[in-house]
């Protein structure tokens, strides 16, 4: 059973993996010119996510952060669209105003992000409270440092409302880490709120296992992970991070290999197409 | 019996909550004046809804339930909360059509008053939101003013501000352009200082001086009657503006506009340039009948 899950799981990064390689060579060869957030090193947690939550046959209102390719993809985003997105075509995802961060999809209830860091926390929790629909924001270790991100904590805990809040905890802001921003945790906050909170790291079974808590009352995930690019842009910062992705398929062998270069054809394809048409 | 514009706005609320399934969203609803008398006596089970005391996230509670498309009324009892209040509704409700084709209209309940109340609370910020995209503004003084633009909000898809003042809350009145042949100056008064034009009209008109009154509803767009564009064009000295926000905001863009239109002269006579204390003679308020007279006449002085 759990290597069923991990096996769609792994089905779903090598999705993101391999989209957000080609944005990093686009990005880098001048076709996309403007600030992108690649979220390579943080696909366990949407795909994880993606994958439990369907399994619940639930489809809940997503409310992302800026590096949201993951997120988009793993929910099942057109991905087409978010090419044409990032390519600046009024074809795209956001009718090309989006650009990386402010992406959207109405196919999988995906609303936009304004680039304020973590106003999609109140904006979901006001959304999850007029609708009393299953919710997931997605917030950064700093965008959960925001006054209103805490607020909407407070509140979304004071009503008792089917909200997923997950920090996608990569440490750093930009390049600061968070041990220089803060000396407190975001889960110890939110029980402070009288939520259920976790601090887990990008596991797929680790992040599983909470899932009978999901959308039953607030609870807030703090998921530990690794960001393998820069904070914008194609770069690397350093090549000793872990990578969920490596390790994943390292468990399938030979198979993960094949998921991996399956993905990795049918993406490289689609990108080169358009990449063409332009 | 005729409605005063609390009654007319009281009565607005209770439909929308009852016949719009809408919400009301805001802080100290239920207390004990429950907003100036404006709020129908309902609670959370009827769509009266309590956010928490944080400013900053009250706007983005309204905004997510606009994205669901409850048309929800963000009640902001004292204007100058929006600069902790208006970030999530200028950059995200505002936007959200633009951006995403996704609506997002939120009705802004922004209240002004002043006289006692320091720094921050008084007077009227709608500047503050006037620079961005996507939002419209108006200041509603009269009884069919507010009535007017609540159908319209409800027939449109856009975010409202809706600069309102404690000061018209008693007003039954509504209040009529004055259009003169050939003035000498040309008012257009925004918000309270509306009725303290009509006092200041009624004296200048004994002096011999001659007054047009535009009253200015719509603040952006801005709606102007074409017959006073054509007003101004004729006046001896331009234009003056009245506003009950700072000068240096929405008072010298729409002069500007006018002047641009009329190739008169436009001034402004709003609140100065300084802090307001709480002593009444540190305080900062808007124009009275005196002080646009004084403006008047110091207009009309310089260019003799």
């Amino acid at each position: 059973m759990s290597k069923e899950y991990l096996k769609e799981v792994l089905k779903k990064i090598s999705i993101c993996r391999n989209f957000e390689l080609n944005v990093f060579n686009a990005v880098k060869k001048n076709n996309i010119k403007f600030p992108v957030y690649l979220s390579a090193g943080q696909e366990s947690i949407s795909a994880s996510l993606a994958t439990i939550i369907k399994k619940k046959k639930i489809k809940p209102l997503i409310f992302a952060q800026h590096r949201c390719h993951s997120t988009y993809l793993s929910f099942g985003g057109n991905i087409r669209k978010l090419i044409y997105e990032l390519l600046g075509s009024k074809k795209g995802c956001a009718y090309g105003m989006g650009g990386s961060a402010s992406i959207q999809s109405r196919e999988i209830n995906m609303f936009g992000h304004d680039g304020h860091m973590g106003t999609q926390a109140p904006i979901a929790v006001g959304a999850c409270f007029q609708s009393k629909k299953p919710t997931i924001v997605f917030l950064g270790d700093a965008s959960a440092e925001e006054d209103y991100v805490l607020a909407s904590l407070g509140w979304a805990s004071t009503k008792k409302l089917p909200i997923l809040f997950i920090v996608e905890d990569n440490n750093l802001s930009i390049l600061t880490e968070k041990k220089v921003r803060r000396n407190w945790d975001i889960h110890s906050v939110a029980k402070s709120f009288k939520m259920k909170a976790f601090n887990i790291s990008d596991n797929p079974l680790e992040i599983k296992k909470k899932s009978k808590y999901f959308f039953r009352e607030p609870i807030l995930l703090n998921i530990n992970t690794n960001r393998l690019f820069w904070h914008s842009g194609a770069g690397i910062d350093s090549d000793k991070t872990f990578d969920r992705y490596k390790s994943l398929r390292k468990i399938f062998g030979a198979q993960g290999n094949t998921i991996h270069n399956k993905a990795k054809e049918k993406i490289d394809i689609l990108w080169k197409k358009m990449l063409e048409r332009q | 019996m005729e409605k005063n514009v609390r009654e007319t706005i009281k009565e607005i609320i209770r439909r929308h909550l009852k016949l719009k399934q809408g919400k009301v969203f805001g802080q100290c609803l239920t207390a004990v004046g429950w907003v100036g008398g404006t709020l129908p006596e309902m609670y959370e089970k009827d769509g009266m809804v309590e956010v928490s005391m944080a400013d900053v996230a009250g706007g983005g509670f309204a905004v997510g339930a606009a994205l669901m498309n409850s048309r929800p009324i963000y009640v902001i009892r004292y204007q100058g909360f929006n600069w902790y209040n208006a970030p999530m509704i200028v950059n995200y409700a505002c936007k959200s059509k633009e951006i995403w084709k996704k609506p997002c209209p939120v009705f802004v309940r922004s209240i002004a008053m002043e006289g006692g109340i320091g720094p921050v609370a008084g007077s009227s910020h709608h500047s503050l939101y006037y620079r961005m995209p996507g939002v419209k503004i108006c200041s509603p003084m009269t009884p069919k003013e507010y009535k007017s633009i609540y159908k319209k909000f409800m027939r449109e898809d856009d975010v409202f501000y809706v600069s309102e003042h404690r000061g018209s809350y008693n007003n039954k009145k509504e209040l009529k352009n004055v259009l003169v042949k050939k003035p000498d100056i040309v008012l257009f008064a925004i918000s309270i200082t509306r009725f303290e034009a009509i006092k200041a009209l009624n004296i200048l008109i004994k002096q011999n001086i001659k007054i047009s009154l535009h009253h200015i509803l719509w603040i952006k767009p801005l709606k102007i009657e074409s017959k006073f564009i054509k007003n101004l064009k004729e006046s001896k000295y331009g234009g003056l503006i009245l506003d009950d926000d700072y000068e240096n905001g929405i008072a010298k863009s729409i002069a500007n506009e006018l002047n641009i239109k009329s190739g008169k002269p436009i001034y402004t006579l709003g609140l100065k340039e300084k802090s307001a204390g709480f002593y009444p003679t540190k305080d900062n308020l808007p124009p009275n009948k005196n002080e646009i007279i004084k403006k008047i006449n110091k207009i009309i002085n310089e260019k003799k």
